[in-house]
């Protein structure tokens, strides 16, 4: 019976590292390749390991692209659209949440119903909207429209909503007045939501493509999803740079997902349960 | 409080919504210049146009093979480490890995490993004597390629949302069951799974709609000037297509609502039939 045990639970053990093989090889051969110079990571039959450590395509990259210029443009726009996100949807949350004022069944309707419409169906009004406010080319245009998200607003009326009403009415007969209440009662207790949101919102920011690729054409405004895909448009063969490149622009999720990987992993497990 | 969101959504995303479908019924052509009210053309064009039917074909194709596949392994996967075993917070954040990673860096990488000259993939496939294959050139295999990667992104994403429905059944089940005698996989069929549908039911409605927006696999490692692309490309990418590198904004608009209006019907069509196999308790 003991034997048995065991073997099942080699078994598992065996299937779950195969997983974890397939999962992590793509990372170490752009890591591997990453070292080699584009001779050796064109050669045939391929080396696994670098012949000789080399950083010679992390300089290309920075010779070929404003590297440094297109990594501040990303941290700009990914941290904007998280600062701006969490508290224009916290705001409206609570107020879908435990505010009554007129309309508000409609509003809430209405916003439910961006929700349902797919990112891509947006787009073209969006980059017309750009265009008019002569916004294009411009590090504003990243990140505008995605300072508005209804997905969030949802979310966090949704931690609200689950909060019970007699800690703000604790809060109002201690002489709390709303705002008050809000910030120093209500805000810490869905700080779960706050993170999660965040979380999501920095990755989504931090990854988009099609939206950063439309509204800014010149690189020095570029992120790195765009600037990579046009590097990857203009040095077709470079393999060994295209990869380093693929490494600086994974390195810094990889490194907040180190330091946060209990929220991430929460934030994607909420989502699933309160969805 | 309400108004910062409402004011910008109005802008950002009221707005373009009416005005998408007012475009689809206007003939836009090369910088945004509106040459006029054309009725149903962009759509009656849409239904004549072979490269559409293609797109829609290759999109549903992607639905069927991707969804299944990245479901099943998400749950094996989660029901293992589900299992008493060491190390499980260390397996998820190895299996969640691809799913935080962008991807474009991870479009790049595998169309690297996929390269039909010097990828890897050849190099291994080479030493067991298979010859080599030109794996995204050609239009037999890109789409599995581009499966193969999204499936790769998926499967620890929506690992974490069904082991976190796993975790939250009640532990007294199984202990039941156990005293019934019930085995390993008695218990997944009878306990686990009927009490996952609601969870298996959210990630099946997520999985439909991202995959029938797939663009950036299609994008960056079949890219817009390939052969093959007419044989890979999803909704999405066509959209892009006519929008910007043909510069039909018009029909772009048409293939939007179209797009819309399919993912729509889907995610009813699934409302409706959940009552059927989702039980909520």
């Amino acid at each position: 019976m003991k034997k048995k045990v065991n073997i099942s639970k080699l078994l598992i053990y065996i299937v779950l590292l195969s997983g974890v093989l397939i999962a992590v090889f793509p990372f170490v051969w752009m890591f591997l390749t990453s070292f080699k110079t584009n001779t050796e990571a064109m050669a045939i039959p391929p080396t696994i390991l670098p012949k000789k450590i080399r950083f010679d395509s992390f300089i290309t990259i920075f010779e070929k692209l404003p590297f440094l210029k297109i990594y501040l443009n990303t941290i700009i726009s990914a941290l904007v659209t998280v600062a701006a996100q969490l508290t224009f949807c916290a705001m409206a949350g609570y107020a879908y949440a435990r505010i009554n004022f007129p309309f508000k069944n409609i509003l809430f309707t209405a916003t439910l119903a961006v929700l349902m419409v797919p990112g891509t169906f947006f787009i073209l009004p969006q980059y017309r909207l750009m265009y008019s406010m002569k916004l294009l080319n411009t590090i504003p245009a990243l990140f505008l429209p995605n300072l508005f998200s209804a997905m969030g607003t949802f979310l966090l009326r949704q931690f609200f909503l689950s909060l019970p009403q007699e800690l703000e009415d604790a809060a109002y007969i201690d002489g709390c007045n709303r705002g008050k209440a809000f910030i120093k009662i209500m805000l810490p207790l869905v700080k779960p939501g706050l993170v999660s949101l965040g979380i999501l919102t920095f990755k989504f920011a931090w990854n988009d493509l099609m939206w950063p690729m439309i509204v800014n054409t010149s690189t020095d405004k570029m992120t790195l999803s765009a600037a990579l895909s046009f590097m990857q448009g203009q040095y077709v063969t470079d393999y060994a740079c295209i990869m380093a490149g693929a490494i600086m622009a994974v390195i810094p999720v990889l490194v907040l997902f180190a330091v946060f990987q209990k929220q991430f992993i929460e934030g994607v497990a909420h989502t699933g349960i309160k969805g | 409080m309400i108004a910062p969101v409402t004011i910008g959504l109005i802008i950002f995303y009221f707005y373009p919504f009416f005005r998408v479908i007012r475009d689809s019924f206007h003939n836009i052509g090369a910088f945004d210049r509106d040459m006029g009210f054309v009725g149903l053309d962009n759509y009656i064009g849409m239904f004549k146009d072979k490269e559409m039917w293609q797109t829609l074909a290759n999109t549903f194709e992607y639905v069927i093979i991707i969804v299944p596949l990245s479901l099943i392994l998400a749950m094996i996967i989660a029901v293992l480490l589900n299992a008493k075993i060491k190390g499980v917070s260390v397996f998820r954040v190895i299996y969640f890995l691809p799913a935080i990673t962008m991807s474009v860096a991870v479009s790049m990488v595998w169309r690297w490993i996929f390269n039909g000259d010097f990828g890897i993939l050849n190099g291994i496939l080479g030493s067991f004597g298979v010859p080599a294959r030109q794996w995204l050139a050609d239009k037999s295999t890109a789409m599995l390629c581009i499966c193969v990667v999204a499936i790769w992104s998926n499967v620890g994403y929506y690992m974490i949302i069904l082991l976190a429905g796993i975790q939250g059944i009640s532990k007294g089940y199984y202990e039941a069951a156990e005293i019934d005698g019930a085995t390993g996989l008695q218990k997944f069929f009878k306990i686990t799974l009927p009490l996952l549908t609601p969870t298996i039911f959210y990630v099946v409605i997520m999985l439909i709609i991202s995959t029938f927006q797939t663009f950036d696999g299609i994008y960056l490692m079949i890219g817009p000037k390939s052969q093959a692309i007419k044989y890979t490309q999803s909704v999405v990418m066509y959209f892009y297509r006519s929008a910007f590198d043909y510069s039909k904004k018009g029909y772009a608009s048409a293939i939007a609502v179209l797009l819309f209006v399919i993912i729509m019907s889907l995610t009813v069509f699934q409302m409706k039939m959940q009552k059927k196999w989702v039980n909520y308790d």
